[in-house]
């Protein structure tokens, strides 16, 4: 038996870093550094651990759809362990929204061939969440989404899912798409070991055409949804500091009371 | 005048803030139709009514608790063809924007997650959002198809507004897909007796520096004295002192509540991302130089084993 996992990944600008909008209104790729999303390491984890605990053959493969610096984050989560990559790039993808991502994303699935899809729980960037629900209904398979512990054995995906009003333990058959969270396990620092051999790992690379996909279906043109304005928060105005001399306490009560929460 | 859909959270028939409030933002836009599905569908009707609702579509089947997500928008896509709405309004939630993103798929329309305003506009519902860790303000609109947004909780005033509320049953066939991820157990959280995270009106945070999960005590007799829920940053959540469902920030709940007290956290980004929307924002830290003295309204440098009970203590005097 042989299983085939899809982990897909974004780049995305650094959160800590001074991120903003560019003139179309899109996410300013350039001024910020990039990096493979935080979040999309746990999903690059766990797929190496079932991997790991699996008997079967298992082929890791991660996929990203970015501008050219997306390279960076697949040559991190292959130097993590992947087995290899697909990098789809385009100057048509510019400006594309989630839905449009996923289409991007489900072509791209299908071509390199799936048992299992294993994405984040969000992007750091846009930080939607929809993007895995978005593949499972594309790829009109099981979605079995935002788990804090994932496995698979028999061709059957089982994971805890930890809901606002429960714990849910889910099942489904493959081929089926999963989300895990930042709740899964410490991602793997890459070894050197695993630096090296990473340069050496195939990186593919395709475009629109190689997926069937024309420009209008993409991009900003082909969005269903568009930004009108963005503006930058206005400062919060200072606020009284203080320093606890004994009275902290009761100077915070007063403030509060003044504020009508008390 | 045209129809507005409004999709109802609810455990058992008791119907969630979030989803009175989204009646409020429906209001704005046309005639809210909410509906209701899974056990207790009906009994949602009166309170929906009561804040707007002229018509609520029900809908009960075992396969809304048996399986995941597909059999809720097979639902809510048979209320858009038999309603043809507007718009359709979802609460977010991490089911409710799974739900909202695979039924604008479906149904061939543009979305909107994470709402915090709404009002109407020339070509349609315009949605304001706050973006990067909330440093940004979008305004942003659907240009495809029936406009699906989700709205964050406390965007907006919960106001009563009585409609005639009539009931129907909403008919459901539901598709291949819906049976594909069964839910085979389900622990259903304790609960507190505190209000809940992301509907409060104060939280009181406890991070790093409440060192400890017996200390969290401290944080949660203070909460108390408000009627507050509690939050914790995540390397609280972490360390195991708190329970991840009360962590605050990018991947854990985000509030907006009138009043937010941040205890021995130091405000990274990622915490930010989570409460910078807060009103009014105080915080206890020992360090002069935490970034979450940027954001305050009022801050008190000091030890918080020393703020936080006196300030517990004065709170309790002062409430008598
Ligand atoms: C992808 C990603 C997602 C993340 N998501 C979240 C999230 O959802 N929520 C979140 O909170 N974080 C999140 N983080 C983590 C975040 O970056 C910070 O590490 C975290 O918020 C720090 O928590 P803290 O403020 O409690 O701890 P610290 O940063 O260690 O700060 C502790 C503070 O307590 C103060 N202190 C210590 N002792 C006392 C005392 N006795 N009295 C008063 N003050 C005291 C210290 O001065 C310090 O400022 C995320 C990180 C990543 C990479
Ligand atoms: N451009 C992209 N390339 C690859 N994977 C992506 C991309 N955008 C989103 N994803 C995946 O979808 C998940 C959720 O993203 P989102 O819905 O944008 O918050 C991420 O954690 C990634 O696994």
């Amino acid at each position: 038996m042989s299983l085939r996992i899809v982990v897909t990944v974004k780049y995305v600008p650094d959160a800590t870093g001074d991120r903003h909008f560019a003139d179309d209104l899109t996410v300013d790729r350039d001024d910020v550094d990039g990096l493979l999303s935080e979040l999309d390491e746990y999903a690059v984890e766990q797929a190496l651990q079932i991997s790991e605990n699996s008997d079967d053959d298992v082929e890791v493969t991660v996929l990203t759809v970015g501008p050219e610096d997306a390279k960076d984050a697949l040559r991190k989560a292959l130097s993590m362990g992947a087995d290899k990559a697909i990098h789809v790039e385009d100057d048509d993808l510019h400006g594309t929204d989630a839905l449009g991502t996923s289409l991007v994303l489900a072509k791209a699935i299908e071509k390199a061939g799936y048992d299992l899809v294993v994405s984040g729980m969000a992007s750091t960037d846009g930080t939607m969440g929809v993007v895995p629900a978005l593949l499972a209904e594309r790829l009109g398979v099981p979605q079995v989404t935002l788990l804090s512990e994932v496995s698979v054995e028999d061709g059957t995906v089982k994971g805890r899912r930890d809901g606002d009003a429960a714990s849910e333990q889910l099942e489904a058959s493959l081929p089926a798409v999963v989300s895990v969270t930042d709740q899964s396990g410490e991602a793997r620092y890459p070894s050197f070991k695993g630096i090296m051999a990473a340069k050496k790992k195939p990186v593919e690379s395709w475009d629109l055409s190689d997926l069937d996909l024309e420009a209008e279906q993409v991009g900003l043109e082909g969005a269903w949804t568009k930004v009108d304005s963005a503006a930058e928060r206005p400062a919060r105005t200072a606020g009284t500091i203080v320093k606890d001399e004994g009275e902290g306490g009761k100077q915070l009560a007063e403030f509060l009371a003044s504020q009508k929460f008390i | 005048m045209a129809e507005v859909l409004v999709y109802v959270d609810h455990v058992d028939g008791a119907v969630r803030k979030p989803t009175l409030e989204l009646l409020t933002l429906a209001r704005r836009i046309g005639e809210p139709v909410a509906v209701a599905l899974g056990a207790g569908a009906a009994d949602t009707a009166a309170a929906l009514a009561e804040h707007g609702a002229v018509k609520v579509l029900t809908h009960d089947a075992s396969e809304y608790a048996d399986y995941l997500v597909v059999p809720k928008v097979d639902a809510l896509q048979a209320a858009v063809e038999a309603v043809s709405p507007a718009a359709v309004l979802v609460p977010s939630s991490a089911e409710g924007k799974e739900i909202a993103a695979r039924l604008a798929l479906r149904i061939g329309s543009g979305i909107i997650t994470d709402a915090v305003d709404l009002e109407a506009g020339d070509e349609g519902p315009v949605a304001t959002q706050s973006v990067f860790a909330a440093s940004f303000t979008t305004k942003s609109r659907v240009s495809k198809g029936t406009p699906v947004i989700t709205v964050k909780p406390n965007s907006a005033a919960v106001e009563a507004a009585p409609a005639a509320g009539d009931v129907s049953e909403l008919s459901v066939t539901f598709s291949a897909q819906a049976t594909g991820t069964k839910v085979t157990g389900r622990t259903p959280r304790e609960s507190t007796g505190r209000p809940e995270l992301t509907e409060a009106a104060i939280v009181v945070s406890g991070g790093r520096g409440v060192n400890g999960a017996d200390n969290f005590a401290i944080i949660e007799a203070l909460a108390d004295s408000l009627g507050a829920a509690v939050g914790a940053s995540r390397a609280a959540v972490d360390a195991g002192w708190y329970p991840h469902t009360n962590q605050v920030g990018q991947t854990g709940k985000s509030v907006s509540p009138q009043l937010y007290i941040a205890n021995g956290i130091s405000g990274a980004i990622q915490h930010r991302a989570g409460m910078q929307t807060s009103k009014t924002i105080v915080a206890v830290n020992k360090d002069a130089e935490a970034p979450i003295f940027d954001l305050v309204d009022y801050g008190v440098v000091g030890d918080l084993f020393d703020v936080v009970p006196a300030l517990t203590e004065e709170i309790k005097t002062r409430k008598g």
